[in-house]
């Protein structure tokens, strides 16, 4: 066993760590980002400075096809930047889903022409783009989605309604599924497009979070034209063209999120019960060690999945396991953080709340990281199923057309 | 990044896993279990044979010279099958502070009869209830003899040699060496039955002091051996996963395998996720061992906090997940139950490690 880079990847890690070292700021005393609001139109205008920067360079798109400004490189040296990029200050949550999702499903199913004419710009962040799969009846179970295409001509008509989409309203392009045929069981009637975001129909809502913030949007169809030669995959195909789209989230490695365990023993410090430092209470230890190991065991699990990736292995569904246990971890010590506070732990004015308030920060965002790309639900059943081979459930919807499967009162 | 064992050690595995299903099935643990005899000394003798109890022991003391890699890769077999053979005792404790702790001499005299399996060893450190600490330690050497009393002590009834904790003149916890042919000792009934427990009292029982280190060389020495045993939970963890998953695809409630409702998926997807984790932590304790790493410590409380927990999960949910058939003496799943406290509580339990877990990162946070 060694934790080492073969040259190649060396010399790929001290590339891009020179890069980053030129261009951004390390995150060492840097006060950590909370994506606590959305983006604003400040936020809007560096990602995109960053994102070409970045594509200029090189260090965008890295697995993907050289003639689409790519690098055709191993899916370790993505890795392998993205635990460099953590270490710096960078403008995120613009690019992700696009990149790492629409862009990438795109490549497998769109015609060389769409793909000469999109995926450049894509890449160096010049055109945005979002997923539009949830809808009010269709979130773990996607599959029921609701929104209706019919043919018209050379084109389809889309009617109906989308939600939790992460960056509508800041997008030029979005990839849909949508229902062909309401009168075959749920799977097969589906069909997948992509779609101009200025198109006439289309009305983008901000969803108010509980936390306060406003990330994600409902995004409402009103006799939406889309040419057929949008079409990604065949009529009645939709459902495999999104199961390619959501493979793609698997390589994508999620934010360390913060307080993390350094913070909660920080704060341990600081904080005290009775009359001593809470980082000499035993209750307190016992959790800050449960804590750790499971932050090392995800750390060298991914170790694990990276020596596997450098053989030429592709990680399957036990890749499931990294949010699964950061969502839950995020809530706890966020919680856990706020009690040792005190009363004051409900204080989130700047100057007054401990730690810039991040463990209030955490504690309201965090119940969106247990349910979003994934509930901690859904991922279990994807252990279960898929690594453990366990029967999939009973389905009451089963081989029943779609509009025929019981909806309850809605 | 290399982070796996090598193919050579993946196929050690693999024999020892088709050597262990074959010649530890659970109709042999269960002669320990019930009685029949203290321990499995048929499959022993095998063991030895085969080179195992050496695996980490160096080729010029009698070792196969595996390195600690090979011996973590056979721990998690060993704990697979619940084996009944005192190998952690023998291999983890007793050659780890001969080869760690003692002179050339010692080294020469002990570890090639303790490879070939001629010679088990035990270590004594516990004198009751509590967990180790320097002032727990009663046990005292005067002269270059030992008296006190250990209990309990895994392997005690069977072993030849102890390795013990006990105070020197100076009331310093240190590393001795007994032999154990002169020493008083009983079996103790616990709640693992399936591993030998005595207690041995020593009365100015002739020892050799085993190095000079006080009590950093018996944590050094627990840290060393908690990597290994993780590897013992790991394995045994893995056993009630694959046990209880079989159970779940085999037995039908409702028209249906149980392992089709939520309940029973999400319960395995939990019991999978502890044992992910505390596997790749026992990883890096495997890397650290054969590394000498610099952070060894904090790699073994954290390899073992994660394996304990996993193995008790494990445990206690392939019970639940077979119902009442998994309360029976018949249905093997108390047996893993029961290893899964006994390795536990061997060397310091749970809140003993998750402290020193903590210890460690204060330190280490404040370099």
């Amino acid at each position: 066993m060694d934790f080492n880079d073969t040259p190649e990847e060396a010399a790929f890690r001290a590339e891009a760590r020179a890069f980053l070292q030129a261009n951004a700021e390390t995150k060492a005393g840097a006060r950590p980002v909370l994506r606590q609001s959305g983006i604003d139109a400040e936020g809007v205008k560096r990602c995109k400075a960053w994102q070409a920067k970045k594509a200029d360079a090189g260090f965008a798109g890295l697995t993907w096809p050289k003639r689409y400004g790519g690098r055709e490189a191993s899916p370790i040296l993505q890795v392998i930047y993205n635990q460099e990029e953590e270490d710096f200050v960078v403008p995120r949550g613009l690019y992700e889903i696009g990149l790492g999702m629409c862009i990438p499903t795109m490549m497998t199913y769109a015609k060389p022409e769409q793909l000469d004419r999109y995926v450049k710009p894509a890449l160096r962040g010049e055109e945005v783009w979002c997923q539009l799969f949830s809808e009010p009846a269709g979130g773990s179970d996607l599959a029921a989605l609701r929104t209706r295409a019919e043919r018209d001509g050379d084109d389809w008509i889309i009617n109906g309604q989308k939600i939790w989409t992460s960056g509508a309203h800041l997008s030029d392009f979005g990839i849909i599924v949508v229902r062909t045929d309401p009168n075959v069981p749920k799977h097969e009637g589906l069909t997948f497009f992509f779609l101009d975001m200025k198109s006439p129909g289309i009305e983008i809502r901000p969803i108010h979070q509980m936390s306060g913030a406003r990330h994600f949007n409902e995004v409402f169809f009103t006799d939406v034209r889309v040419p057929d030669s949008q079409r990604l995959g065949a009529v009645g195909q939709g459902w495999r063209v999104s199961l390619t789209t959501l493979m793609n989230e698997r390589l994508a490695v999620g934010d360390v999120q913060r307080p993390d365990v350094d913070d909660l023993i920080e704060l341990t410090r600081k904080m005290r019960i009775d009359g001593k430092p809470a980082i000499q209470d035993g209750a307190a230890r016992e959790r800050i060690a449960e804590w750790y190991a499971q932050s090392q065991g995800l750390k060298f699990t991914r170790f694990r999945t990276m020596t596997a990736l450098s053989r030429g292995e592709t990680p399957g569904p036990e890749n499931s396991i990294h949010k699964l246990v950061n969502a839950s971890k995020l809530q706890d010590i966020a919680s856990y953080g706020i009690d040792l506070m005190g009363a004051n732990g409900l204080v989130v004015e700047d100057e007054l709340a401990e730690a810039y308030a991040m463990f209030q920060a955490a504690l309201l965002s965090s119940p969106s990281a247990r349910i979003a790309g994934g509930s901690d639900e859904i991922l279990r059943n994807i252990i279960a199923e898929r690594v453990l081979g366990l029967p999939a459930d009973i389905r009451a919807d089963k081989g029943i057309p779609f509009n025929k499967v019981p909806t309850g009162r809605r | 990044m290399n982070f796996d064992f090598s193919d050579d050690l993946k196929q050690l595995r693999d024999q020892a896993r088709r050597f262990l299903a074959e010649q530890c099935p659970p109709a042999v643990v269960r002669r320990s279990l019930e009685g029949q005899e203290q321990f499995a000394a048929e499959l022993w003798r095998e063991i030895g044979k085969m080179g195992w109890i050496g695996a980490a022991i160096p080729e010029q003391y009698g070792g196969a010279g595996l390195g600690y890699e090979g011996l973590c890769v056979l721990a998690e077999e060993i704990g697979r099958v619940v084996a009944p053979v005192p190998f952690a005792s023998t291999a983890y404790l007793a050659a780890e502070a001969i080869q760690t702790a003692g002179s050339d001499a010692q080294r020469a005299e002990f570890l090639p009869r303790i490879a070939d399996g001629s010679t088990i060893g035990c270590f004594a450190l516990a004198e009751g209830s509590g967990n180790p600490t320097p002032s727990s330690i009663h046990a005292k050497v005067i002269g270059g003899r030992l008296t006190g009393a250990k209990w309990p002590v895994a392997d005690g009834g069977i072993a030849d040699i102890a390795v013990v904790v006990a105070c020197d003149e100076h009331r310093q916890p240190g590393l001795f060496l007994a032999d154990l042919s002169g020493v008083r000792r009983h079996d103790l009934q616990t709640l693992d039955p399936t591993r030998n427990h005595a207690r041995l009292d020593f009365e100015a029982a002739p020892v050799q002091r085993l190095g000079s280190g006080g009590w950093g060389a018996v944590q050094r020495l627990l840290d060393r051996a908690a990597i290994l045993l993780a590897f013992e939970q790991v394995g045994g963890a893995d056993a009630c996963l694959q046990m209880a998953r079989d159970y779940a695809l085999e037995r039908y409630a409702f028209g249906r395998p149980i392992g089709s409702f939520q309940a029973i998926k999400h319960k395995l997807a939990d019991m999978y996720v502890a044992l992910e984790l505390a596997r790749s932590n026992a990883y890096y304790g495997a890397w650290a061992l054969g590394a000498d790493a610099t952070d060894l410590s904090l790699a073994a409380a954290t390899a073992r906090v994660s394996a304990t927990e996993a193995f008790h999960l494990a445990s206690k949910e392939n019970i639940q997940t077979h119902g009442g058939i998994g309360f029976t003496w018949a249905v093997d799943c108390h047996l893993f139950y029961r290893r899964s406290k006994q390795l536990a509580l061997t060397i310091g339990s749970g809140p003993f490690w998750k402290d020193r877990l903590v210890d460690l990162l204060e330190t280490r946070n404040a370099a």
